[in-house]
């Protein structure tokens, strides 16, 4: 028996107190009061950490009441009939049906010709190239004339990309903060899916950014979405389609980017 | 030391692949081969014909062997018909190889069969008269306020053409001008079935308010009213063959999620029979030409009926999952009934019934015995192939498809089925045994629906990506593709007599498609 489990050993001889379940409804019962006396009054640290638990907590609370308001709820999906008008092999199916909301979606927005350049993030805050730009000054003759730039940001590199020669290799993207692929969130859809970035359409902050494919929040990349299964009015398959980076990958270590439609 | 030559490039390798395929077509066959004996098949039985005959393989193509086989069925020159010649290899993985031109190109060359080997080649006669793909789009009719549904071409011609929409009306078009001709209000709610009497005189409307409806394929007017009975919305009709119909007093089956079959008399408007045994949605009704009804439904299995009094005869159980839809080898002949390629129309009616009579027992007859073959398409990614006249066990079960089976069909000439499923393919199959042929790939949606010409040379597909496309039997390559919906196409029809395609879907406009 382990050494520590003295409290087990005694209720394996002695029972347990009588006590034992009011005892413990009371300690329950003042969990809350406890919770609330802590989130008052820790601080630094401690606080931190506590609001971090409560916060795990609290999703996973919300998780559990959520799947129990779906148990409750009678699964319309089956016999609800769908508001559109379907041919009869489509009636009984509960697929999600709603991937087609683009395609009219799109045509809707396609009619207004305002909407062919508006973009969800119009402004973004500029990004100067003392920020964007380490000076890398690694032996003599580099360091003489420090002509060699590192970018800190995030950068898309095309597959097809080769290092020029060290001598000539004027901007460095150091691999670690490459990204390949993109969290595109469809915004009628509602729906994320991770595709690849093909290639960085427009840095609004410069042209020079554009075309080292630097990836800051703004950025119109071309994502590849031949999953989602698109097509274009004559019938071809829309695989590259534009999108916009909606975070600072550089904070979040990732890319989202939201697809203009 | 010698210079090396820098390796070709790429495209220095291209071009050169390129000469040699060009090069390569241009040769003829060598004519010191000889010759090679042929012993022809009967698709259709799997039996022989004839006996093994010795030909030059200089002189073995397709056109001379079609020749030589017409001589050996003792065909007159008056009613040669045009053959298609396959090689199906003994071996497990036995592909399927189609004779294109001569056997030198095909099967010589490859190195499948030496001339030293008998070869065994499996004939299938094609289509007397051809239809050309259709590839432009003649007509594209606004008058829908709603999704259409279904839709149907009329057996007499492709000039009319009756489609049902979720604004709760059907509409007859005239093709050939691309003008409505007839609304056919009365419904109340969507129409999801439409089907053509046998005649082509009178079209049958099942809808979601539980009623079907006759009305007058001419003048377009209602016959009555609606035929009650039905408790929940009406998935598929099927009109009784017509060599079949008592005279002036034909019937329709009608098939309910209500998980019931109905048969109504169409002239006295009552219910004939009521066919209870699923237990689930009946999805799909089937009226075979020899006096036997069959039932597909979500409760996994397929029933079979006796037409006359409605008594059960067979269950067919196999499939796994709920069963989508249904398809006879006749289902053509069935349609058409007394409407042949030649367009000679029969005077009276007697004449009629023989005619169909006799178009559907030439269809349907193998080795001298009427043979109905079903097919049935599933929620469980398979087909099975089913002989119901033989037994209750499946010929051939249809592995392939990795999704739902939504649709398929049998070609006009009984040799392929046509499958199309969710998984954005449609698979060819061959209708006698069910052995897999190929893959036609190219829609990037689900394909709801498909459809051959009337010389089976030819399949149109619907998808829901919009696009309806046209593809070659033979070679399983696309050789049409028609964008112009704006929406998912939901429901596609060939023409018998194979001048146009209908085809209407979500964007509410009814399309026609001619050459």
């Amino acid at each position: 028996m382990p050494q520590n489990e003295y409290v087990e050993r005694w209720q394996k001889l002695h029972g347990k107190r009588f006590d034992t379940e009011e005892r413990a409804r009371k300690k329950q019962a003042r969990e809350h009061h406890r919770q609330s006396k802590d989130a008052q009054n820790l601080r630094g640290l401690r606080a931190k950490l506590m609001q971090q638990q409560r916060h795990k907590e609290k999703i996973q609370m919300r998780k559990r009441i959520k799947a129990q308001e779906e148990r409750n709820v009678k699964s319309n999906s089956g016999d609800a009939e769908p508001k559109a008008a379907v041919p009869h092999y489509l009636l009984d199916r509960s697929e999600a049906t709603n991937a087609k909301a683009l395609s009219s979606a799109i045509k809707d927005k396609r009619n207004e010709k305002a909407a062919k350049f508006s973009v969800p993030i119009p402004k973004v805050r500029g990004i100067s190239e003392e920020e964007m730009f380490g000076v890398v000054a690694t032996g003599k003759k580099t360091h003489k004339k420090s002509w060699k730039r590192m970018i800190t940001k995030p950068t898309f590199v095309g597959q097809d990309f080769t290092r020029q020669n060290v001598k000539f290799e004027r901007f460095i993207r150091p691999m670690g903060l490459r990204y390949k692929k993109a969290n595109v969130t469809h915004p009628k859809l509602g729906v994320t899916i991770q595709v690849p970035i093909l290639n960085v359409q427009k840095n609004p902050n410069n042209p020079l950014y554009t075309r080292l494919g630097v990836l800051s929040r703004g950025t119109i990349i071309e994502v590849n979405v031949s999953d989602l299964g698109m097509v274009t009015t004559s019938g071809k398959v829309v695989w590259g389609k534009w999108a916009q980076i909606t975070n600072n990958p550089e904070n979040d270590g990732c890319v989202n980017a939201l697809l203009l439609v | 030391m010698a210079t090396l030559l820098p390796p070709p490039t790429k495209r220095q390798k291209t071009a050169a692949a390129d000469k040699a395929r060009e090069q390569q077509e241009i040769q003829s066959i060598p004519d010191n081969l000889g010759s090679v004996r042929v012993q022809f098949f009967d698709q259709a039985t799997g039996s022989v014909t004839g006996p093994a005959v010795s030909v030059p393989v200089a002189d073995a193509s397709v056109k001379n062997l079609e020749t030589l086989l017409n001589t050996l069925q003792g065909n007159e020159d008056d009613e040669r018909v045009p053959y298609r010649f396959t090689y199906q290899s003994d071996a497990k993985d036995s592909a399927t190889i189609d004779i294109l031109a001569d056997l030198y190109h095909s099967l010589l060359q490859p190195g499948i069969k030496t001339t030293e080997d008998t070869i065994p080649l499996y004939f299938t006669p094609q289509a007397v008269f051809r239809v050309k793909a259709v590839s432009r789009c003649a007509a594209s009719i606004a008058g829908h306020g709603e999704a259409i549904l279904a839709t149907s071409f009329s057996p007499v011609s492709s000039s009319t053409m009756v489609t049902g929409s979720g604004d709760s009306t059907a509409r007859v078009w005239d093709c050939d001008t691309g003008t409505p001709l007839h609304t056919l209000k009365g419904h109340t709610s969507w129409v999801l079935a439409v089907a053509y009497s046998p005649n082509g005189a009178m079209i049958a409307t099942g809808s979601m308010d539980n009623s079907v409806r006759l009305w007058d394929a001419k003048k377009g007017s209602a016959l009555g009213g609606p035929l009650k009975g039905h408790s929940k919305w009406i998935t598929s009709l099927a009109w009784e063959p017509y060599h079949m119909q008592e005279a002036g007093r034909p019937r329709l089956a009608s098939a309910s999620k209500d998980s019931t079959v109905r048969i109504w008399d169409v002239v006295s408007k009552r219910i004939d029979t009521v066919l209870t045994g699923h237990k689930g949605s009946v999805t799909c009704v089937r009226w075979g030409g020899t006096g036997k009804i069959y039932t597909s439904s979500h409760d996994k299995t397929i029933k079979v009926w006796n037409a006359k009094d409605g008594t059960l005869i067979q269950t067919l159980n196999a499939h796994a999952h709920r069963v989508n839809h249904l398809a006879l080898s006749t289902d053509f002949v069935l349609r058409t009934a007394f409407y042949d390629h030649t367009g000679k129309v029969p005077q009276d009616d007697a004449e009629k019934v023989t005619a169909a009579k006799q178009r559907f027992e030439q269809a349907a007859t193998i080795n001298n015995k009427i043979v109905e073959k079903l097919v049935s398409a599933s929620d469980d990614f398979t087909m099975y192939l089913w002989e119901p006249e033989t037994s209750n066990k499946p010929v051939a079960r249809l592995l392939g498809h990795q999704k739902e089976v939504n649709h398929v069909t049998f070609s006009p000439d009984m040799a392929y089925i046509a499958s199309a499923g969710f998984d954005n393919h449609v698979k060819l199959w061959n209708a006698r045994d069910g052995k897999f042929i190929t893959t036609l790939r190219g829609h990037v949606g689900a394909v709801y629906q498909c459809c051959f010409s009337a010389d089976s040379r030819l399949l149109v597909s619907s998808s829901k990506d919009t696009t309806l496309k046209v593809w070659n039997v033979r070679t399983g390559k696309i050789s049409m593709d028609l964008p112009g919906h704006q929406d998912e196409v939901y429901a596609v029809d060939w023409s018998p007599d194979g001048q146009k395609v209908g085809s209407g879907g979500k964007d509410k406009a009814v399309r026609i498609w001619r050459n």
